[in-house]
């Protein structure tokens, strides 16, 4: 491909001018004439049969123009869709939008007031009246799988089990010279999107417009004509401004089929905004795994079997992808790794809690953790230094393409190029020097390195690896390009941003292919009407696999041009030479049509070749062959005081491949972000429960997102490494700091307290877990 | 009802509303001015911040009729034909991602370069501890509001 200079630019976001003056257009901004407002009752049980709901004196409030509960939609709401059937005999009950018989979790909808404004439905829910006869709450994994159990579903507490087995598990793990096994928690955590959702819609006769804080458009309008049986040409739903999702927004709401629901009743335009605590209550929540993983390897280090018995927390319900998060996992333990054996299995588990999904990162995480966690307590018993263990294992950069023993091929890489970088830009020989000093003073504030040497499968996906997978749609993406007769530029992607900047970056895209300015180019997304399909925003996959879409439909562009432009110039196609922005007359320089012209010559299509329409507009649905695979390496040095358990990042640096940078400026971005997320799982956050299933994290007051003032600067650089499955030669970066950043921070702290025989720190490592750990370590003498 | 009177970026409002009424339910519902976004509950997120009288206040955490007779600037008023300083910096220096803690996250900072126009990386990284954003890591944003400081927007 020829690289102009617009690809790998640090442009300044084209987004930015509406979000820095206050003029974005939110969800909840949205107004129409005579717009009602919703309001839900949430079940304060985590479990509970509903003996009886009266809505009666909310209709009478002052305001109120309805108030429903769910045997009011008991007919006509179906159940939310899972469209991730991950075993032939996966359990998947019932999930009705609204609460008819029973509730399972707290926060569950179990009836709704519209009002004509927010204050008027709010205090509305106050008169309604629900019987609730309470069952037992189901919260721990393992007991919920004990005989006996209370049932959160009359099928029982087991949703299916997941297996995978490759390699001969026996001969690795027979007569290994060394096996250690432990067991890991991923705690449960809240996505906490900025922008809390909300949802907005207007009925016109029988056709329904809804505007939704969603990554999906495409897909939550394909899953609302399916399950409402309102005919899909006659919905149209649109994301406007999305403030943040990080797979919360991946979703199909309760909340969203619901406010469809009751314009439908109603025939008239109603609006649901979230307030936090709602939505820290029923925003599908993350991670929340137990982790029993056991690693065979010699005494030198070789790594001979890895075995993966994972139990994840599905919550009350099984959601849009909830099984099948971690199965993301299951092709990633493994990591950059070469083995024998390993072996994966994964019980989905419900629980009388929120609903789990994804969450940045989505699988990946939860396994790269485990790995890296296990990588690191492998090198302490066999004293050897972390960085060695996995130098003398990982896939050396000749051995590419490599096909790991989960079975992925992974195309391109470079473990050790980012990995010296890394090493020297930490200065870690340094690091561990003065580690040893404080080791020997016995100084109260202990310092410990972390090593995240991570990989992660992007590009969300191969559709038929998906359908191998059971999951239920394909992974392909659309873009579409419309020249317009001034030479200016439309694009169109399903892929549907909500805050990582493809208005940016695609344009840069487009203006490198086609050869017009950056400044020409505009780019619609978000809007089933504009965007007629994709399959939208997640798993990394915007621009590994829209913006391949995107790269297809400038060639098919050029593509026509060249037959135009061979008519215009009255010489034969094959004589014609194109140089982004323009075609040439091979040998005659001078002679040629810029784009722009041919553009207008195609609008006027006055002298166009016979049988040639007039039109450049093109479009192009990509699915990739393979996923990609960007990595990297991050290195973090903490400081813990062993007197009060206080942990402190001192330094964070990440080298990492995403293969070819469109913008640096953007790539960057992502990674801060992510590396902070990570740290909030290190360190900070967590969605508690007490015993009767009541959720404790209701508020950023209690649900700590770090600040400003807790996190570190991040001294990053990369490795280019071009992937070699598409032809941009581009990964991914939006989940790949998350992914990373975790265990390099958790093994850091642990690192700090080996010497005092601390082991383990269980997530999120805060001062009482730290000083705990410490002061268990130490016989309780503190 | 209670009769409220305020300026909201230079124009004058006046209003019956309900005394219950957050200050920031009356900016974007009642003036229409929703360059203001709600990210909590509980004042913690900063995303409502707004200068009231040329101090920072979270407009959550205010009733409509606390602010009687104020001179509130939002992020639509911040701009004075051109780009404030912090919003071009924010732009150069990619502080955002999403955008929505932008608003309360500029407003937070310009406050904070009036008391302190030449803060070091540790005094900004404190002095926003009160907005949260879950998209940058703070990263750029720190770095956006310290070159604001270096261009002087204080003065």
């Amino acid at each position: 491909m020829t690289i102009t200079t617009e690809i790998g630019k640090a442009r300044t976001r084209k987004e930015d001018a509406r979000l820095l003056t206050g003029q974005t257009n939110w969800t909840d901004n949205i107004q129409l004439a005579g717009l009602l407002h919703i309001a839900f009752l949430r079940s304060p049980m985590a479990h509970a049969r509903i003996r009886s709901v009266d809505v009666s004196a909310a209709k009478g409030a002052p305001g109120v123009i309805a108030a429903f509960s769910g045997a009011d939609f008991a007919a006509e709401q179906g159940s939310l869709p899972c469209a991730w059937p991950v075993t032939p005999d996966i359990v998947i009950p019932a999930h009705p939008p609204m609460a008819v018989d029973e509730v399972r979790y707290v926060g569950e909808i179990v009836a709704c007031v519209v009002a004509r404004n927010r204050y008027a439905a709010a205090d509305a829910l106050e008169r309604i009246d629900v019987d609730y006869e309470p069952l037992p709450a189901v919260l721990d994994m393992e007991a919920a799988l004990a005989e006996g159990s209370p049932k959160v579903h009359e099928a029982g507490n087991k949703s299916f089990e997941w297996p995978l087995v490759s390699g001969d598990m026996d001969a690795a793990f027979g007569d290994a010279p060394v096996v250690i096994e432990r067991t890991y928690r991923q705690q449960r955590l809240i996505p906490c999107a900025m922008e809390p959702r909300a949802t907005v819609c207007e009925p016109v006769g029988d056709e329904f417009t809804l505007w939704s804080s969603t990554q999906i458009p495409h897909v939550l309008r394909f899953l609302l004509a399916a399950v409402l049986g309102i005919p899909e040409q006659k919905l149209r739903v649109i994301a406007p401004d999305v403030g943040g999702g990080f797979g919360s927004k991946l979703q199909a709401t309760a909340e969203e089929f619901l406010t469809v629901l009751i314009a439908r009743k109603l025939g008239r335009p109603v609006k649901w905004t979230e307030s936090r605590s709602e939505g820290n209550l029923a925003v599908h929540h993350g991670r929340d795994q137990i982790q029993r993983i056991k690693i065979a390897a010699d005494r030198d280090g070789r790594l001979r079997g890895l075995s993966v018995d994972l139990l994840a927390d599905m919550g009350a319900y099984l959601m849009l992808v909830t099984p099948g998060v971690p199965l993301l996992g299951a092709f990633m333990f493994n990591a950059i790794y070469k083995m024998d054996a390993y072996s994966f299995k994964c019980t989905g588990v419900f629980t009388t809690k929120m609903p789990t999904d994804a969450y940045r990162g989505a699988g990946r995480p939860e396994a790269t953790f485990g790995i890296e966690h296990i990588m690191d307590d492998l090198a302490a018993e066999l004293g050897m230094d972390p960085l060695e263990l996995r130098k003398r294992n990982w896939i050396t950069h000749e051995e590419f393409p490599f096909t790991t023993i989960a079975g992925l091929t992974y195309d391109s890489g470079n473990y050790e190029a980012a990995t010296d970088k890394a090493v020297e830009l930490f200065g870690y020989d340094e690091l561990r020097r003065e580690q040893a000093v404080r080791r020997e003073s016995g100084d109260p504030v202990q310092l410990g390195i972390g090593i995240s040497t991570y990989t992660e499968m992007c590009g969300l996906a191969p559709s038929r690896l998906l359908g191998q997978l059971r999951y239920g749609a394909g992974g392909w993406e659309y873009a579409s390009i419309r020249m317009l007769p001034t030479g200016k530029v439309e694009v169109v992607t399903g892929s549907s941003a909500h805050g990582q900047g493809h208005e940016t970056a695609w344009s840069q895209i487009v203006a490198d292919r086609l050869g017009v300015p950056f400044e020409d180019v505009k780019v619609l997304h978000g809007d089933t009407a504009i965007a007629p399909k994709g399959m939208d925003t997640y798993g990394s996959r915007s621009l590994a696999v829209g913006g391949i879409a995107l790269f297809g439909a400038c060639e098919k562009v050029i593509a026509k041009a060249k037959v135009i432009a061979a008519g215009l110039l009255e010489v034969s196609a094959d004589d014609l030479e194109w140089t982004p922005g323009r075609f040439s007359v091979r040998g005659d320089p001078d002679k040629g049509s810029s784009i722009g012209e041919i553009a207008l010559a195609t609008f006027a299509a006055h002298n166009l070749p016979d049988g040639v329409e007039p039109s450049l507009d093109s479009d192009a649905t990509y699915d990739p062959n393979n996923f990609s695979y960007p990595h990297g390496t991050h290195l973090c040095a903490v400081e813990v005081d062993t007197e009060t358990g206080e942990v402190k990042i001192r330094s964070y640096v990440a080298v990492d491949d995403v293969g070819v940078v469109v913008n640096p400026l953007i790539v960057d971005g992502q990674l801060h972000g992510g590396i902070a997320q990570g740290i909030a799982q290190a360190l900070y956050e967590e969605a508690a429960y007490d015993a009767d299933g009541n959720l404790l994290t209701t508020t950023l007051a209690d649900y700590l997102l770090p600040s400003a003032a807790d996190l570190p600067t991040f001294v990053l650089d990369r490795t280019e490494t071009p992937a070699t499955s598409n032809p941009l030669g581009v990964k991914g970066v939006g989940e790949a700091g998350t992914i990373a950043s975790t265990p390099a921070v958790v093994d850091a702290v642990i690192d700090a307290l080996r010497p005092l025989g601390v082991t383990d720190v269980e997530m999120p490592c805060t001062s009482q877990r730290v000083w705990r750990a410490i002061n268990e370590a130490n016989g309780g003498a503190r | 009802m209670t009769k409220v009177s305020m300026t909201i970026d230079g124009v004058r409002y006046d209003d019956d509303v309900e005394p219950r009424m957050l200050l920031v339910h009356y900016i974007r519902e009642v003036a229409g001015r929703t360059g203001t976004p709600v990210g909590c509950d509980t004042s913690n997120c900063g995303a409502c911040t707004v200068l009231l009288n040329g101090l920072s206040v979270k407009s959550c955490s205010m009733l409509a009729v606390q602010a009687d007779g104020a001179q509130i600037t939002t992020i639509q008023g911040l701009a004075d034909g051109e780009w404030h300083p912090l919003q071009r910096a924010f732009h150069e220096e990619h502080a955002l991602q999403c955008g929505y803690c932008t608003p309360g996250m500029i407003m937070a900072a310009a406050d904070l370069l009036r008391e302190n126009p030449h803060p070091t990386e540790h005094e900004v990284r404190e002095g926003l501890e009160g907005n949260l954003c879950r998209c940058t890591g703070y990263q750029n944003i720190v770095r956006a509001v310290l070159r604001a400081a270096s261009e002087g927007v204080a003065s």
